[in-house]
């Protein structure tokens, strides 16, 4: 600890010390007061402009936010449904503006209008059941309207139809980072499942090629192992050796299960996929994504697009949506040459959460086509 | 009563069966778990404010394991700090806290009972909350670090170890401290529940009860029947820890010493965690935030010289909530991969909620209306609460429709919503109740300016912390990020995270000044008297010095509701509960 610690806690202290000697201060002078720690007139007064003051300032501080900091919230969005989105948002957030505004300044405005004072009494009034019934149907109505809006967009935005006529493409997602799969030219996904994984195979694609690969691949660890517990002398190390071996039966055992109870229509989808580390997307084309993760749940949120699903191991959840601009386009509209879309990971998924990320790129559907076929060239897994 | 064996100082202060030692038991540990969460707050807002400081405070409260090389706050620390505050300020504070405190005075003192139903469970209930407390600190002191894979701890984070370093022993603390602050919360809502049954003095119907019971007693139903949903989601979760069981886990592949494992889990689903939670998760808000509103609307009443608008109305809605507050938990999972049809029926139960909560708005409104008010600063925060209230649950109407959730589920905008709508309205509800009711506890008052500094200080730094977070959610910054500066499109949000920190670290630094006046004005305040608002309800005919049995003699018998105020053709603006109805009045 350097001198310069020590210091800074020194003067910490001494303004502690300084702040509760203040505030003893104001508490033994209040001590001399009539009336202590009883409400005047006088109080009442002053803390009731205060309260009128902080419904003003509330409402400045507001307007305020929005003028300073508007700018930095999402703009425009770049897909079909965040248009639909954005519209509900609008008319929503405007209805709560509204009331926000009326009513902030009702509560503050009575409490400056009937601040106490000794020689005033209150207005004896229970209940009034017409004007309850009143305010009670007027938000029903209201939210009668927000409820049926919002599920028509809801509707509109999670129809399991979507899907259909989109480039079908895979999300994957590890800590920390993402992967996306094309389907290839067939427009179909191979069946996928985490107990394929191999170094060469990341995303664990169910395809006969790959099938029949890892399946050798284990038959001969397995009798390897089986002439190596022949020559072991060791018994722990014999013990050892037998436990692999069970260890790998059993998930050839499980390859061949699995592999078996697949259409040979999905093992056939798998052969042309295209497992990428970047995002491609066409302008104006839907797309239908499908999420799997592979460890905890992630969440993947494309903001720009007005997008997020969940991606939860042992389950594949779907979202579709159609961008309508492309980086270049967005760049211009943000007057931003820097600016790029982004997928986010937003569901806690461990210490690198906050750096799971991927650049999106949106292209025209010429350049997209030209930039699949490199990848499909040079795809990272030649074998499948 | 009839047994008054000699009390010794463990009887009287440690193991007392005294429901309002107990809720003094209550308040302080409350108090202090509140001051170990908003300590937690500030150290990572300084962290948003500027990512990657060097801070030697870090070094020296956090110790070296969770501090880089170069001083500054690791990523794991960061998460174990937002999932602890996250943790205490819900449970330890705003439930054992608010409710213990306020549950366990008022309902004997308010009903006219000598004591709680079985005082021997109210002591059980205390310590076991104790308990829970000294675990849940406990585990910052472990391998690993407390839990931090965020309050909810969805699996498959909080399983495996290997997923992140606060899923070891701090994940087994974290839910054994919950195993037993779920047992306290039950032992102690059925005795709220059967004491508000049976323990009510003569006259005391139930609807001549003061809206603080009626929030409590709601509050006290939803904990019972909802705190046993999340004890077996997280045993569910120690089984699957600790037994290899799969009944979240399925599928899941992590790097193990750098090798890539299959781990032996299969056909389990981590979203049946999300609804196990949901169930006690979504009741939690209103247990959190019933009691508050109960609370307020007996402040408001006493402070406005009136009776509290459309009592009926008001007890009416307290059930509405209550009973929507059940079947609404799918709101926090619309992106899950939830059918979507079943999101739309969340989404219609979801927004009914604001019916019950805007009467209640328009009902405070219309106290307040011609009303001759007393701004204690009881009633300033209770005031503040009706702001909160309005300002937060506004923005509920946007995340309850799924369609808008979608993009701004899970960033600074939902944490924006419950810390104002949950978090500030509770808390201020829970400082309303300590100012007004300090007299009945202490038998003294609080110093009235220190109030008002204390006041106008947390109502200005509560607002300047939690309004600003709408827009970093409208931005797209997702919750939970330990640093920004990985993405361009946040650059520009660091101005606004700089004033989200400074209100938050000065709002907590003003709170001293609540902690020297209540520790203070507890020796050295002015002498209360007994009735120092000049209140309608029974607590306060009850004699200043506390004894047990809480009145000498015979329990005052009840012949009116709790609001006449200013009632017409009566001297006073006030006639207490006690008092019998004149020739020819009329009852409300």
């Amino acid at each position: 600890m350097d001198i310069n610690f020590i210091l800074k806690i020194l003067i910490g202290l001494l303004i502690i010390v300084t702040f509760f000697q203040v505030i003893r201060l104001i508490e033994l002078s209040s001590r001399l007061a009539e009336n202590r720690d009883q409400v005047t007139d006088k109080s009442n007064f002053y803390n009731g402009l205060l309260l009128l003051l902080s419904g003003i300032g509330l409402l400045a501080f507001f307007f305020w936010q929005r003028a300073e900091w508007g700018h930095l919230t999402l703009q425009a969005p770049a897909s079909e449904h965040g248009v639909l989105i954005d519209q509900l948002w609008d008319t929503t957030m405007g209805l709560i503006i509204v009331v926000f505004l009326v009513l902030q300044p009702i509560l503050f405005g009575f409490s400056y209008l009937y601040r106490g004072r000794k020689n005033r009494k209150a207005y004896f009034i229970s209940h009034n059941n017409k004007l309850e019934i009143f305010w009670t149907a007027i938000p029903t109505v209201v939210l009668s309207v927000l409820i049926v809006y919002g599920l028509i967009v809801w509707g509109n935005v999670t129809d399991v139809n979507n899907a259909k006529g989109g480039i079908q493409m895979e999300v994957y997602a590890k800590q920390f980072g993402w992967t996306i799969r094309y389907s290839g030219e067939d427009n179909k996904l191979g069946d996928g499942h985490v107990r394929f994984y191999a170094p060469t195979n990341p995303l664990g694609v169910v395809t006969e090629n790959m099938f029949n690969l890892q399946s050798k691949e284990l038959e001969s660890k397995i009798n390897s192992d089986k002439e190596k517990l022949l020559t072991e002398k060791n018994i722990s190390k014999k013990k050892s050796i037998s436990d692999r071996i069970e260890r790998n039966i059993a998930k050839n055992q499980m390859y061949k299960a699995y592999y078996n109870s697949i259409s040979e229509e999905e093992r056939l989808a798998g052969e042309d996929d295209i497992v990428v580390s970047e995002l491609y997307l066409p302008v104006n084309q839907k797309v239908a994504m499908k999420f799997r993760s592979q460890d905890v749940i992630h969440s993947a949120y494309m903001p720009h697009f007005r997008a997020q699903m969940n991606c939860v191991p042992g389950l594949s959840t779907q979202f579709v949506f159609t961008p309508t601009m492309t980086t270049k386009e967005y760049k211009e509209y943000l007057g931003n040459p820097d600016f790029d879309y982004v997928l986010l990971c937003n569901k806690i998924c461990g210490n690198a959460h906050y750096n799971m990320k991927m650049k999106i790129v949106v292209v025209t559907q010429e350049e997209y086509d030209i930039w699949l076929k490199e990848q499909a060239e040079t795809r990272m897994i030649k074998n499948m | 009563m009839g047994h008054h064996h000699k009390e010794n100082f463990f009887s009287k202060y440690i193991f007392s069966m005294d429901h309002k030692m107990i809720a003094k038991q209550f308040l302080l540990t409350g108090m202090f778990m509140g001051v170990v969460a908003m300590v937690l707050s500030a150290l990572f807002r300084m962290q948003l404010a500027n990512p990657g400081s060097k801070n030697p405070i870090l070094e020296f409260l956090l110790g070296s394991n969770y501090v880089t090389e170069a001083g500054a706050m690791t990523p794991d620390a960061y998460l174990a700090l937002v999932t602890i505050h996250g943790t205490i300020m819900v449970f330890f504070v705003l439930t054992g806290g608010l409710s213990g405190t306020f549950a366990n005075l008022l309902i004997p003192l308010q009903l006219g009972a000598r004591d709680m139903a079985s005082g021997f469970m109210n002591m059980l209930s205390y310590w076991f909350f104790f308990l829970s407390s000294a675990i849940m600190i406990a585990s910052f002191f472990v391998t690993g670090g407390p839990a931090s894979s965020g309050w909810t701890i969805y699996p498959p984070l909080s399983a495996m170890e290997l997923a992140i370093d606060g899923s070891g022993l701090g994940m087994d603390l974290w839910l054994i401290s919950m195993t037993l602050f779920i047992v306290s919360s039950l032992l102690g809502g059925l005795n709220y529940i059967v004491t508000i049954l049976n323990l009510r003095t003569k006259g005391m119907s139930m609807t001549r009860m003061p809206l603080t019971m009626w929030a409590i007693f709601v509050t006290a139903i939803l904990g019972v029947l909802s705190f046993p949903v999340l004890l077996s989601a997280a045993l569910l979760l120690v089984f699957d820890r600790t037994m290899g069981t799969s009944f979240y886990l399925s599928d899941i592949m992590l790097a193990e010493n750098g090798i890539m494992q299959v781990l032996a889990h299969d056909g389990g689903s981590p979203v049946l965690f999300q609804h196990l939670f949901w169930f006690l998760g979504h009741p939690e808000v209103y247990i959190v935030l019933l009691p508050a509103l109960g609370i307020t609307s007996e402040i408001i009443a006493t402070n406005s010289r009136k009776p509290i608008f459309g009592y009926r109305a008001m007890v009416g809605s307290i059930f509405a909530i209550g009973f929507l507050s059940f079947i609404v938990w799918g709101h926090h999972m619309f992106i899950t991969g939830m059918n979507p049809f079943l999101g739309s029926v969340f989404v219609f139960t979801t927004l009914l909620i604001a019916i019950p909560s805007a009467i209640k708005v328009f009902n405070y409104l219309a106290t307040l209306w011609r009303g001759n008010l007393q701004f204690t600063p009881a009633m300033l925060f209770s005031i503040a609460l009706v702001s909160t209230f309005i300002t937060g649950g506004l923005t509920g109407l946007i995340l309850g429709d799924s369609a808008l959730d979608i993009n701004v589920h899970d960033t600074y905008f939902v944490v924006a919503h419950f810390h104002i709508v949950m978090g500030l309205s509770a808390i201020f509800g829970m400082l309303a109740g300590v100012y007004h009711w300090f007299p009945r506890m202490y038998g003294r008052l609080m110093n009235l300016k220190l109030g008002y500094v204390h006041f106008w200080g947390t109502f200005i730094c509560a607002y300047g912390t939690f309004f600003p977070m709408h827009f970093l959610g409208m931005a797209g910054l997702p919750r939970r990020y330990y640093d920004n500066s990985a993405y361009p499109m946040f650059d520009e949000l660091i101005s606004i995270n700089e004033v989200v920190s400074f209100f938050a670290i000065a709002g907590a630094l003003i709170q001293v000044i609540f902690f020297f006046n209540f520790f203070y004005s507890m020796y050295r305040g002015t002498k209360s008297p007994q009735n120092p608002w000049k209140s309608n309800t029974l607590e306060w005919t009850a004699p200043v010095e506390h004894m047990h049995g809480n009145w000498p003699g015979e329990i005052p018998t009840v012949h009116r509701w709790a609001y006449d105020y200013s009632k017409p053709g009566k001297k006073e603006d006030f006639v207490p509960q006690n008092v019998p109805l004149s020739k020819g009045e009329k009852e409300h």
